[in-house]
């Protein structure tokens, strides 16, 4: 057997970030953080607020700029591995009370395929309406979003990242403020997309759910305080150096 | 009241025909383009920009006057407009990137290219060069003399907008509605949000002659706002912004030309606010009459029900 000739990618790795640094004027947000995601995975990004986590992912993403460091999906640079990724922003982020139905927020999914002008095929329409039934919400394809509740909302965001198909799939925050009916059903969907051989990354607040349902963490304090499978890595020294030690302080010694 | 049925029905004349019919044209396209400039939060923006228009309107009136040509020709009064407003962007936009909230820097870029447009036009009127330059038309809309050359680079300038808002129209959504989402997808939105403002400062410019420079922000996005109460789809609030600022364009250019002393930018302007407050009344669901029967309505049910 040859030896590879490419040193790098290593093969098997969804994305990796290498040094990213990214600051907020003067104040550095993020700091020197390197990570490793391996395809198939499911990582959570765990550390209190203002830790960096939202962006962190977002200078993976190209969305605000960096300072230092790369980020990598599947082996290239993140701007030409697009299309493989879908990315799920906070609920909030967006105006809710624009006039579109749940349909037509799940079709911008499908811009890659689209593009300016071309038709949206019959089999497109059911990738779409198909991804809003993965997630329980074929019965309101034609809802106002304006109309939906919170844990609806959330669901139809994840339902455009389905529609895309990608390998790997980016949540910021998926559970906030969503009932425990929703957090089950996007869960599920997380669950088949990791059997799918796809590869999750979500920022994560509940510390009570992450060994039910991520293999993996990342804890993040600005710095990237530890990183590896959530059996060996989610104890408690890790958890309270990402905290700052806040979580101990708050309970009665 | 004969008079303005006349106009309304294109029976006043030759030349209140056109400027009633420009009117329409200019309400469509400033309808359909302004839904998107409203839903992208541009509705300010583009008021800036409109301002912004005055000193480049006299500077280009003195421009031409100097070289010896008509100071009124319209065309050169136009790509004057154009680059003021898009020098006013450019520094808009310069503004903002030095940490001035916004609304702050688009009122100080608003009121200062106006201080300076009102300034030049004074300096011209000083000059008396020969004739009155009767520029003044440009701050709210008037019908006299409109040429037919200048109806037919409404009816042109309406059209080639229009055309690109349809070329344009998904990623001009997926931009208003989640902009981080579409740059994902590959959409440029940043050049996306550039063609907007642009569409947007040619419904201005096509709009300056008729409305005015100081209203023209209403035609932009009143009919949306109305709109807005009937649909809950992109195409659907365009296609009826539309509907609703050609008919303002159509009824107020007729009132303008029934009551003389009535500039036309006002009576559009204010015909468009109608139509909004009518929907605001009627509109199915959204409605203020249709809230008050549905309300009742729930209240019988609970009533019935205990």
């Amino acid at each position: 057997m040859t030896a590879d000739p490419t040193p790098l990618p290593r093969p098997g790795t969804a994305l990796a970030l290498t040094g990213l640094t990214v600051s907020y004027g003067a104040a550095l947000a993020v700091e020197d953080v390197t990570a490793r995601f391996p395809a198939g995975s499911m990582t959570a990004i765990i550390g209190p607020n203002g830790a960096g986590k939202s962006t962190l992912l977002k200078a993976a993403l190209g969305l605000i700029p960096k300072v230092q460091g790369e980020a990598r999906a599947f082996g290239q640079p993140v701007a030409q591995a697009m299309a493989r990724i879908a990315y799920v922003p906070q609920r909030a982020a967006v105006d809710w009370d624009f006039p579109a139905r749940v349909i037509d927020v799940v079709q911008m999914g499908l811009y890659r395929q689209t593009g300016l002008l071309g038709r949206l095929t019959p089999a497109l329409r059911d990738r779409a309406m198909d991804s809003l039934a993965r997630l329980g919400m074929a019965d309101l394809a034609t809802r106002q979003i304006g109309a939906l509740s919170g844990g609806q909302q959330q669901r139809a965001f994840l339902a455009r990242a389905l529609a895309q198909q990608a390998d790997l799939v980016i949540l910021d925050e998926p559970f906030a403020g969503v009932d425990a009916a929703t957090e089950a059903a996007i869960i599920a969907v997380l669950h088949g997309l990791r059997s799918e051989g796809r590869t999750i990354v979500a920022v994560h607040h509940d510390l009570s759910t992450v060994t039910a349902y991520f293999d993996r963490v990342l804890l993040l304090n600005r710095r990237s305080v530890a990183e590896g499978p959530t059996g060996t890595t989610f104890r408690r020294d890790s958890v309270a150096r990402a905290y700052g030690n806040q979580l101990l302080a708050a309970i009665p010694a | 009241m004969t008079p303005f049925l006349d106009a309304l029905t294109f029976q006043a004349g030759y030349n209140a025909a056109l400027v009633s019919l420009g009117a329409a044209l200019l309400g469509f396209a400033a309808g359909c383009t302004g839904a998107f400039t409203t839903l992208r939060r541009r509705a300010l923006v583009s008021d800036a920009m409109a301002h912004a228009t005055l000193p480049g309107i006299g500077l280009a009136f003195l421009a031409m006057a100097v070289l010896g040509g008509d100071g009124r020709a319209l065309a050169g009064l136009l790509a004057g407009a154009a680059l003021s407003a898009l020098a006013g962007l450019v520094w808009l936009q310069h503004l903002t990137r030095t940490r001035l909230p916004e609304d702050a820097a688009i009122a100080a870029t608003l009121s200062t290219a106006y201080g300076l447009g009102i300034l030049i036009l004074t300096v011209i009127q000083n000059l008396a060069l020969g004739r009155p330059a009767g520029l003044e038309g440009f701050l709210l809309g008037s019908t006299a003399g409109m040429l037919r050359s200048e109806a037919i680079l409404i009816a042109a300038g309406g059209a080639v907008t229009l055309s690109l808002l349809f070329l344009l129209r998904r990623p001009l959504v997926m931009t208003a509605f989640d902009p981080a989402h579409a740059r994902l997808m590959g959409v440029n939105t940043r050049a996306v949000d550039m063609a907007l403002l642009l569409l947007t400062l040619a419904c201005v410019l096509t709009g300056l002659r008729v409305v005015g420079l100081i209203l023209i922000v209403a035609l932009l996005i009143t009919p949306a706002l109305a709109a807005r109460l009937w649909s809950d789809r992109m195409g659907g609030v365009a296609l009826l912004a539309g509907a609703i600022g050609a008919a303002s364009g159509h009824l107020g250019a007729a009132l303008s030309l029934a009551l003389p002393d009535l500039p036309t930018g006002p009576a559009i302007v204010l015909t468009a606010f109608a139509a909004f407050a009518i929907s605001a009344l009627v509109a199915p669901d959204k409605g203020v009459i249709a809230q008050i029967l549905a309300r009742a309505r729930l209240r019988r049910t609970l009533r019935g029900s205990r």
